[in-house]
Formats: C-alpha cells, sequence, structure tokens
C-alpha cells in the first residue's frame, strides 16, 4: 500500500445532488435516447450487463469539426440497476488519449431521504494522464468535463431542459 | 428552492482557511486528514471542523483507501453556481444589449 497516495491523485470523484428517482438518473446514464439530451450529447450504445459493450459517437456538430465516427469505447463491468454501474471507458478520437490506459468509471446512485438523489461519479484515470485533463474540464474550450456534463444532467432532470436547449 | 441549495456552497467559500484547503486538493486530490493538516498552521480538530463544512457544502467528497479516508475537491457545486447564476446574468446582459439594438434599430 505505499503506493495508495500516488493512486488517489489519479482518481477523480465528482458529486451531485438531484431532485429525480433512481431510476430516472440510472436511465439517463445508460439510455441512448437520454445521453443525446444533455453533456456532449453524444450517440451511444450501451449494453447494460456484465461484459456488454459501450461505444459513444461523434454528433453532428463534432463530425463537422472534423472528429471520427467512434469516438468513447468501452465495457461494462457491473451493473446493479438502479443503483451501480460500473464500466471501462477509453476515447479512441484522440490518439494520445486512445494510447493511454483504459480508465475505469463508476456511477453511484443513492436515494436519500429528502427526496433528492445522490450521484457520485468515481473516475480512476491512472496511467492516463491526457485523459485526466480532458475529464476533468481542465482543456480549455473543450467543454467543462465531468463537471459541465453533471450540472447539465441535474438541469435536464430538473427542469426538463438541458443548460444549451 | 435552487438558491437555498448553493448557501452552504457560498457560505463554506466565504471562509480562506477552506479556500486555501480546496487549492491544495486541487494542486494534489485525494489527501488524507494528516496530509491537510501540514500544509496550514493548525490543530487537527480545526482543520478537520473545516473539512466537516466543506464536506456538508458538497466541496469536498470523502472516499476510503484501505484504511486512509481521502478528500477529493468536487467541482460540480460551483460548476452548478457558474452555470445557474453567472450563465443567468450574461443571458440577461446579453437580452439587455439586444433591446437597446432593437432600440437603436427602431429610432433610425
Amino acid at each position: 500500500m505505499t503506493d495508495a497516495g500516488q493512486k488517489s491523485a489519479t482518481t477523480q470523484v465528482y458529486r451531485v445532488f438531484i431532485r429525480a428517482k433512481a431510476q430516472a438518473i440510472w436511465d439517463a446514464i445508460t439510455r441512448p435516447e437520454w445521453a443525446e439530451r444533455y453533456g456532449y450529447a453524444c450517440p451511444m450504445q450501451l449494453d447494460v450487463r456484465p461484459g456488454g459493450e459501450y461505444r459513444a459517437f461523434a454528433n453532428a456538430a463534432m463530425k463537422a469539426h472534423g472528429a471520427p465516427e467512434l469516438m468513447i469505447v468501452g465495457e461494462v463491468i457491473e451493473a446493479d440497476p438502479p443503483r451501480k454501474l460500473v464500466q471501462s471507458w477509453h476515447p479512441v478520437w484522440d490518439a494520445e488519449a486512445a494510447a493511454e490506459k483504459h480508465t475505469r468509471l463508476t456511477y453511484e446512485i443513492a436515494e436519500q431521504p429528502n427526496g433528492l438523489c445522490k450521484l457520485t461519479v468515481t473516475h480512476d484515470v491512472a496511467g492516463a494522464p491526457s485523459i485526466a485533463k480532458m475529464v476533468s474540464g481542465e482543456i480549455e474550450n473543450a467543454g467543462g468535463g465531468w463537471s459541465y456534463i453533471l450540472s447539465d444532467l441535474k438541469t435536464l432532470l430538473e427542469t426538463g431542459r438541458a443548460l444549451a436547449a | 428552492m435552487i438558491e437555498d441549495d448553493h448557501a452552504p456552497v457560498f457560505k463554506a467559500l466565504a471562509d480562506s482557511t477552506r479556500r486555501f484547503l480546496l487549492d491544495q486538493l486541487f494542486v494534489r486530490d485525494g489527501l488524507t486528514l494528516t496530509e491537510l493538516e501540514s500544509k496550514v498552521d493548525m490543530t487537527r480538530f480545526g482543520v478537520m471542523k473545516h473539512l466537516r463544512i466543506l464536506e456538508e457544502a458538497g466541496l469536498v467528497v470523502t472516499q476510503w483507501s484501505g484504511r486512509e479516508k481521502l478528500h477529493f475537491l468536487n467541482p460540480v457545486p460551483i460548476r452548478l453556481i457558474h452555470d445557474r447564476w453567472i450563465g443567468k446574468y450574461r443571458e440577461r446582459r446579453a437580452s439587455a444589449l439586444a433591446a437597446l439594438k432593437r432600440e437603436l434599430e427602431d429610432e433610425s
């Protein structure tokens, strides 16, 4: 455990409280029709069972900017609807990120007694420094990463409209 | 309702020691209490108190790694303030400018 500190520095944790049912949050994370309504609004496919495939594709605006069709690949590691989803997450659209290790993404949804739901996203980006920058929103004009996605998800589920809509 | 959600965040950010602790986590995330304590001239109890306020505001999220409790900076509450407040004012300014433009164009 001497590398515990080292390891922790490569994990990112994001949390947001959303006035919605756990099932609604689960659907927004796992269903393609929801994925296109918030965040980077990419079409995606997700087979929600261990070993199931995850693929996210460039949306029309991204393609207009020259993005390739396939953006992110991954595989479901654990699925416990509507509480927990663990998957690998590997961007392939960027050469530097594609050369890095596959990252591990965990979504945890917990209903609170006050009608809120706690959504925690833990992104283990060990061995993937450029992906770490990408998802933390450190890259200027690249959209804001997880903070932006979760803020937009909260807005969509609570108001019925995404931030950009 | 939404504004009330933000009150603990503004309160937590109102203190310079707490902002300093967040800055430390920004530089290096996932620190233990002992590591954070070494960065400020304050008792362990004092640091714990500040961390609790940051945690209640959602700005710090803790996770256990074996026997160690690690503290992570959660930037989402700040992003929410950005999206709901700053975005809103920006929108209002933009619509004020649009109204001004319309008025000036009508005059001509």
